[in-house]
């Protein structure tokens, strides 16, 4: 049993009144929470220990709270539900000492209290001529008017009567209903609070209405009391929502103050589920510093509305604030301890890091690593590439700042994620090579490889030197070119086999980068397959080289042919005049060149056509590491485990109706495709397909020039 | 609530399903006759005549278990991304628009435009194929410019209606998005 006390210090008003509340924590099982509520007024100053004594024993039945007044101004008086004046008189004991009972515990009191409660200093608006007449005004003739609509939270469905604490949106006529504050509550303490949030939520909360959730048959007296909040609250429209017993149809009922308006709004009731609206996010994300309604569409506004009342869902019921709500935290905040635990090592896990990877950093930029051969190879290494883009991966993860807003904060869980799963698979890979010495059988089939693939390029060579498919080749050119090929390759074996002995320790050493992820350890296998077809490289660039050479020489010996000449500063093709000797030679290196043209020819489509195929191959491997780099995982994964989190857009449900009573429809989220996830959260990756498109690649290939196949942002072209 | 027949435009039997569900909100679904059991017999049969004519030539049993389990596999792609059961438009007055559609598996696929992005609600016609049918479709406006138009939504694009069926429900939905427009005006003009 706890107690808490106010008291009031009234400084015009000669009384001074204990309020004593004591409340009980849910043990009580059923609807009644069993609020003990006990008031004492005390007159000309005096304490009255005696019934507070008595009130601390004291169980009110049926309904959980009551009215009491005290005869001062306005400002601190407590407000509860009128049904104390029917108590009290079924229990007289409770009446407190010295209360004049007649002005104040009468049922029929409770109307001339309003009334002495109405001579007060706030402001009035119409004069009230007595129980049961609406505004003064009678029912115009109905005449269409702009919708209104109530979105209430399907968590306050069974809450206790209340007032309605939310947003209203003018402009479209809609109001947000955030939670339900229960009795007894003091106005300037709601008022006050609801500022509060107002500052620091940003968002403009009010009272809105009034909920009445009766068990029993409605009762009038009760619906006329939360009619007259609405004078104390004073808001336009002020809206009266009812519930009788386990009814799914609500009564819905507006008052208008402004009575010039006159008309009959239809009301649209939508049921949402609080907590799912307020985590999830809309996609296309609209700037939310700009609230203009206008701008703004209805849902955003509305999904803006409860995201940023946060604040407002922190109080439960266990806290001992002076206001009591409903919302779908009022059971009690849930909060993870893990989350905690992670977010509190979080702190010094990213200092470290930072000062780890300055460190790297520092390293990699060091002059050591910048002379020529050395810069060279890293360039063309795609490690080092890989190897950069991770370590700006985890700069950016482990940067102290906290993400701005949504999108920061997926891609910083996406890389994250993504970082886990390649150390995973790269873990997952060594613990494969380094069991049962599979990296010894690894070097032991590379050199015999090497071999065979040599042995081949040798057979290929013999064959282009006899007359491949048919062809009649040249045969001084053919055996000039075949002989340098072969020599090439001789040597190229003679450095695998001076290699070999090396291979395993170099092996064993290269495979445990692979802990760094198996993107690196791809990435390796395609520098391992670039540098072992080397000679296949160099043999496309002599043969690419030649034939190019070749091709240059025949254009313009055939324009020589036919007269012309290209003008450089011009850059056309200019006729020309040329002496005999010049044309002579001119068409003898013409018919030289084009009579040996098919064996240069033959030579560079093999080449190539060994190129591509590598270049293929390595492309594929690109195109892997390139998919585990880019792919959002995380938010896959939360689309797939917690779809209401990514929100496309929302869906409404017809639920049922009953003539007479308002629109009802569910309002459920949407979720967004899985499409639209990995389009929206994909992370940006250093390398970007294709740099050519087939036609230039075709035109590359006829006339010789080199292909290389990708780019890297941020790399001169060669 | 009535339900009343149509045909398509290909001249398949389609029911129309017009429910009010108060004054401002109206929902108007259209069914797509079902899955034929013969159709869909016929289809199993020719795969598995041909599977087991390959398996006859071949002498390799996994041809034939490769054939069932494509069947599977491609009818449960076909009830849950290619069949659709029924189209429906839901029009609140005020709120939206929103377009429903149930494929043969239970899936639904929702989307749901705000009324403020609704422009109007026509009867275009279009080349389909070698046919000009109608269809009704939702113009969106543009926010830069308010009388342009920004996309157009095409509605009822599976079962694809007659011209009765969509003045019926043409003339549903006016009568919600007139009274929306007037209520929405003689608000702005106080």
């Amino acid at each position: 049993m706890r107690t808490s006390h106010c008291s009031h210090n009234l400084g015009a008003a000669q009384f001074r009144s204990h309020v004593a509340i004591s409340r009980e924590r849910a043990g009580c099982g059923g609807r009644g929470k069993g609020v003990f509520l006990s008031c004492s007024s005390l007159w000309h100053g005096r304490l009255p220990h005696s019934s507070e004594a008595a009130a601390d024993t004291s169980r009110l039945p049926g309904r959980s709270a009551w009215l009491c007044w005290v005869h001062h101004s306005a400002l601190s008086a407590v407000i509860c539900a009128p049904q104390l004046s029917k108590a009290l008189i079924t229990h007289p004991k409770h009446i407190p000492v010295g209360a004049p009972s007649h002005r104040v515990w009468s049922a029929g009191g409770l109307r001339s209290s309003c009334e002495l409660h109405r001579t007060a200093p706030s402001p009035v608006r119409t004069p009230r001529v007595g129980g049961g007449q609406r505004c003064g005004v009678s029912r115009p003739p109905r005449i269409a008017g702009m919708v209104l609509k109530v979105f209430f939270p399907s968590c306050c469905s069974s809450a206790e009567s209340g007032i309605l604490i939310g947003r209203w949106i003018p402009e479209q006529s809609s109001a947000v209903v955030l939670a339900v504050v229960h009795f007894p509550f003091i106005p300037v303490q709601v008022k006050q609070y609801l500022r509060e949030v107002q500052q620091v939520a940003k968002v403009s909360v009010s009272v809105l209405g009034s909920w009445n959730n009766s068990k029993q048959e409605k009762e009038e007296s009760l619906s006329e009391f939360l009619e007259d909040l609405g004078t104390i609250f004073s808001h336009e429209p002020w809206i009266q929502i009812s519930k009788e017993g386990d009814s799914k149809f609500w009564n819905c009922s507006t008052l208008q103050k402004q009575s010039d308006s006159h008309r009959e709004e239809e009301i649209i009731l939508v049921y949402y589920d609080q907590r799912k609206v307020m985590l999830s996010h809309l996609h296309p994300p609209l700037d939310t510093a700009d609230l203009g309604a206008e701008d703004a569409s209805k849902l955003s506004a509305i999904f803006n509305t409860v995201a940023s009342s946060k604040v407002l869902f922190m109080t439960d019921r266990y806290d001992d604030g002076p206001i009591k709500m409903t919302h779908w935290q009022s059971d009690g905040v849930e909060a993870s301890i893990i989350v905690e635990l992670m977010k509190q090592a979080s702190v010094p896990a990213c200092m470290l890091l930072t000062f780890l990877l300055s460190l790297v950093s520092g390293v990699c930029n060091s002059r050591l690593l910048k002379f020529w051969p050395l810069s060279f190879l890293w360039s063309k290494l795609s490690t080092c590439e890989q190897l950069g883009h991770r370590l700006q991966h985890l700069q950016v993860i482990s940067s102290s700042k906290k993400a701005q807003n949504q999108t920061q904060l997926m891609r910083k869980a996406n890389i994250f994620v993504s970082l886990l799963i390649d150390v995973a698979l790269g873990i997952l890979l060594m613990s494969w090579l380094y069991r049962k010495n599979q990296i010894g059988h690894l070097a032991d089939t590379l050199i015999p490889v090497a071999d065979h693939v040599a042995e081949e390029l040798q057979d290929l060579l013999q064959w282009l030197m006899g007359a491949p498919a048919g062809l009649k080749m040249n045969r001084a050119l053919d055996q000039v070119l075949g002989r340098f090929f072969l020599y090439h390759i001789h040597l190229w074996i003679s450095y695998i086999h001076l290699m070999s002995p090396f291979i395993e320790m170099i092996l064993w050493y290269v495979g445990l980068s692979a802990c760094l992820g198996l993107t690196v350890a791809l990435c390796i296998l395609s520098d391992i397959i670039a540098l072992l077809t080397f000679h296949i490289y160099c043999f496309y660039v002599y043969g690419a080289r030649l034939y190019c050479l070749k091709i240059y020489g025949l254009s313009s010996l055939w324009r020589l042919f036919r007269g012309k000449k290209w003008n450089v500063l011009r850059q056309r093709v200019d006729s020309c005049s040329y002496d005999l000797d010049q044309l002579f030679i001119g068409t003898l290196l013409f018919t030289i060149l084009l009579f040996l043209l098919p064996t240069t020819a033959l030579y560079y489509l093999v080449f190539t056509l060994l190129r591509l195929l590598v270049v293929i191959v390595q492309g594929l491997i690109h195109l892997l590491v390139d998919l585990i780099d880019s792919l959002p995982l995380y938010s896959v994964i939360l689309r797939f485990c917690r779809s209401y989190r990514l929100a496309a857009g929302v869906k409404f449900r017809v639920l049922e109706q009953q003539d007479g009573k308002p629109l009802r429809l569910l309002m459920q989220i949407n979720p967004l495709s899985y499409g639209s996830v990995v389009q929206t959260y994909r992370l940006p990756t250093y390398s970007c397909y294709p740099k050519d498109s087939w036609t230039s690649l075709c035109k590359k290939l006829f006339l010789g020039e080199l292909i290389y196949p990708w780019k890297h942002k941020g790399e001169k072209q060669d | 609530m009535e339900e009343r027949r149509y045909r398509s435009a290909s001249g398949a039997p389609l029911a129309l399903r017009c429910r009010q569900h108060s004054a401002s909100c109206r929902e108007l679904a259209v069914r797509c006759p079902r899955l034929q059991l013969r159709s869909l017999s016929a289809v199993t049969s020719a795969v598995w005549l041909a599977a087991y004519g390959l398996f006859v030539l071949c002498q390799n049993s996994m041809v034939l278990s490769a054939a069932i389990f494509l069947t599977l596999i491609g009818l449960i792609i076909y009830l849950h991304f290619v069949k659709i059961d029924q189209e429906s438009l839901l029009v609140i007055g005020s709120l939206g628009i929103q377009v429903t559609s149930s494929y043969a598996s239970g899936k639904e696929s929702t989307t749901f435009i705000e009324m403020s992005q609704v422009k109007d609600v026509v009867i275009n016609e279009a080349i389909h194929m070698q046919k000009v049918i109608y269809y009704l479709c939702i113009l969106l406006q543009d926010p830069q410019d308010p009388q342009g138009v920004s996309e157009v939504v095409p509605l009822f694009q599976s079962s694809k209606p007659r011209l009765d069926c969509l003045i019926e429900v043409y003339k549903s939905c006016h009568e919600i998005l007139d009274q929306t427009k007037t209520a929405s005006q003689s608000d702005g003009v106080k």
